[in-house]
């Protein structure tokens, strides 16, 4: 994963950015097995923020080009979802439960203890472009409350004292 | 007793069940013998007679379901399509996780099941994007199960065909809900849809569909095998099976069993989840996620967990799995904590939900904090009942907003006047302890 599109130009001809062959040949065969090119929207979406880290204004225009819709149309789908990210994130994303299992083990406590951890708020990346932290909801894990995502990882039972520890894995 | 969910994670030694194991402890028994022995109305019937109800927290009778799809010509033309909702994000509730992670091929064989009985010919797993132990366990069980012909052309070597794909969502609360959950997997935003039509006479992409939870289809491969009496004799109560019940909070042993349909709400709680912990006492329960109005100790300990007791006590089964208030919570806070959820995750189409669940939540975090008037009070209860009540708005999202605050205010209200009275919280120096 990287952060490339961070300083891509988004005005005039360049407005339009050029999908990799390996992103359109993934959006075309989700094509080929859905009744119209549209209802790709959301997987053509992930595609290329699994390529690019992010959805860039240049990255939305392609896309929708590609599936013959609008951007406006496309850009209503991409701003729905809360794992489609339309600004640039870090390389990892920390999602911290804040929903009620977790709250009644500690989560509001947790989050301010995580946040000072970083030096950042909900919403921000750190400043060396490691780790953005974002609150989600439930993460399905409640026996082992309070929980938190690092990536792909699930992280459970934390406490404020293992945090360097969890955290040092992710480079 | 028997456990039919479970029983193979157990005797597995809590290792993910690969193809091999599934299938020495029976698995795909099921699928082989609707597809090879039954008709598709003769399994419909089965399942009705089975009594096997909706897990996903609705309990609608899943036979009866799979009966509204049409067949044969009055289908039309173009595929039908059954959608496994695998998008668990009801907080509090992390039983379909565990299904998926660590006994994949279970589902599997009661999707095959399902879309044989509803002639369906593509299925959809809708995951749960931020499930990422499921998704490499069913994308391994499905390549298993290709690779034995139990899905694809020709399975067990007749003509039913079923392509079956994992979609992963890009996340949002409402995209449980089955309307939503179809546009979502249309491409599409995840508003819900006007009912009627329902799914299985318009779903996904205008073709007869069928919703049905991940411990629902979970439910169906040893009815096949075991007999519609076998699984009503499982419940201890007027609803059949068994159930994956959970509980989380501050619990000596927080876990998921799986138990007979029916258990009491003492017994899961006492018995599995050891009791209380560190002295603390229990105050109020949230039966089957966030969207069921609390139970209280002093009245609903010894209901049977089944769908008819719970909601005679005025609240829902949900997902069965229940989440703990105990003496250090503070009521108005977890209220807040709650609605907070609830106006975060509406998806914005009507009025009432989007406006009237963030005003709530403000409500809420004033009391909470101290700035509460008795007024305020009233002004929860008063638009809490007109936005929750059914009609008012086009889903029941805002609905399950308000059934936990509607009985916070009923069984807790002492501790939201207190508030106000004292212009502070009362539990705050007590917060987090242990």
């Amino acid at each position: 994963m990287t952060t490339a599109g961070a300083n891509e130009a988004v005005s005039g001809a360049d407005l339009i950015e050029t999908l990799s062959e390996s992103e359109v040949a993934k959006i075309e065969a989700e094509c080929a097995h859905l009744p119209d090119r549209q209802s790709a929207a959301i997987d053509a979406l992930m595609i290329v923020q699994e390529h690019r880290g992010w959805v860039s204004d240049a990255s939305l225009f392609a896309i929708a080009r590609l599936l013959g819709m609008s951007a406006e149309a496309l850009d209503a789908v991409a701003t729905f979802y809360n794992r489609i990210y339309r600004q640039p994130v870090g390389r990892h994303v920390v999602m911290l439960c804040d929903s009620v299992s977790c709250y009644v083990m500690g989560a509001d406590r947790l989050a301010e203890q995580v946040k000072a951890h970083f030096g950042i708020d909900f919403g921000e990346t750190t400043p060396d472009g490691r780790f953005t932290l974002l609150p989600i909801v439930c993460l399905g894990a409640c026996d082992h409350a309070p929980t938190m995502l690092v990536g792909e990882e699930l992280v459970t039972d934390v406490e404020a004292d293992r945090l360097d520890d969890i955290f040092a894995r992710f480079e | 007793m028997d456990k039919p969910l479970t029983e193979r994670i157990g005797q597995n030694g809590g290792q993910v069940v690969d193809i091999d194991a599934y299938e020495a402890g029976g698995g795909y028994a099921g699928a082989r013998k609707a597809l090879t022995t039954m008709t598709p109305e003769e399994v419909i019937e089965l399942v009705k007679d089975a009594n096997l109800r909706g897990r996903g927290g609705a309990g609608f009778p899943t036979g009866v379901k799979w009966g509204f799809v049409p067949q044969g010509d009055a289908a039309g033309t173009g595929p039908k399509y059954l959608v496994c909702n695998a998008d668990e994000m009801e907080p509090g509730t992390f039983k379909d996780r565990y299904l998926m992670t660590f006994d994949p091929h279970l589902l599997i064989d009661g999707v095959v099941i399902a879309a044989y009985a509803i002639g369906a010919e593509r299925a959809y797993i809708f995951l749960r994007g931020e499930y990422f132990e499921p998704f490499r366990a069913l994308e391994r069980a499905i390549a298993e199960a290709a690779g034995r012909k139990y899905l694809g052309d020709g399975i067990f070597g007749g003509e039913f065909n079923l392509d079956l794909r994992l979609h992963r969502s890009a996340g949002r609360y409402i995209c449980g809900e089955e309307t939503a959950l179809l546009n979502a997997l249309e491409g599409k935003r995840a508003q819900p849809r006007l009912k009627p039509p329902f799914p299985p006479a318009s779903g996904a992409w205008g073709r007869p569909t069928v919703v049905n939870n991940v411990e629902t289809l979970c439910c169906v491969p040893a009815i096949l095998r075991n007999g519609a009496d076998w699984f009503r004799a499982l419940g201890l109560t007027d609803d059949a099976g068994t159930k994956i019940y959970g509980v989380s909070g501050r619990v000596n042993n927080p876990g998921l069993w799986e138990l007979p349909m029916g258990t009491t709400i003492r017994e899961i709680i006492e018995t599995h989840a050891g009791g209380m912990r560190n002295g603390h006492k229990l105050r109020g329960l949230l039966p089957g996620g966030a969207s069921t109005d609390f139970l209280v100790p002093e009245e609903h300990l010894d209901l049977p967990m089944d769908y008819g007791s719970i909601a005679a006590a005025g609240s829902r089964m949900g997902t069965g799995t229940m989440i703990l208030m105990d003496d250090s919570i503070c009521p108005v806070d977890m209220s807040r904590n709650l609605q907070h959820f609830f106006a975060q995750e509406s998806c914005g189409f009507c009025t009432p939900c989007r406006e009237g669940l963030p005003w709530l939540e403000e409500l809420l975090t004033d009391i909470e904090e101290g700035r509460g008037t008795l007024e305020d009070i009233d002004i929860l209860e008063k638009n809490g009942a007109f936005i929750g009540a059914p009609g008012n708005t086009f889903c029941l999202h805002a609905a399950g907003a308000i059934e936990p605050l509607q009985s916070a205010l009923k069984y807790f209200r002492d501790d939201f006047e207190a508030h106000v009275r004292e212009g502070r919280c009362p539990y705050r120096e007590r917060k987090g302890d242990g």
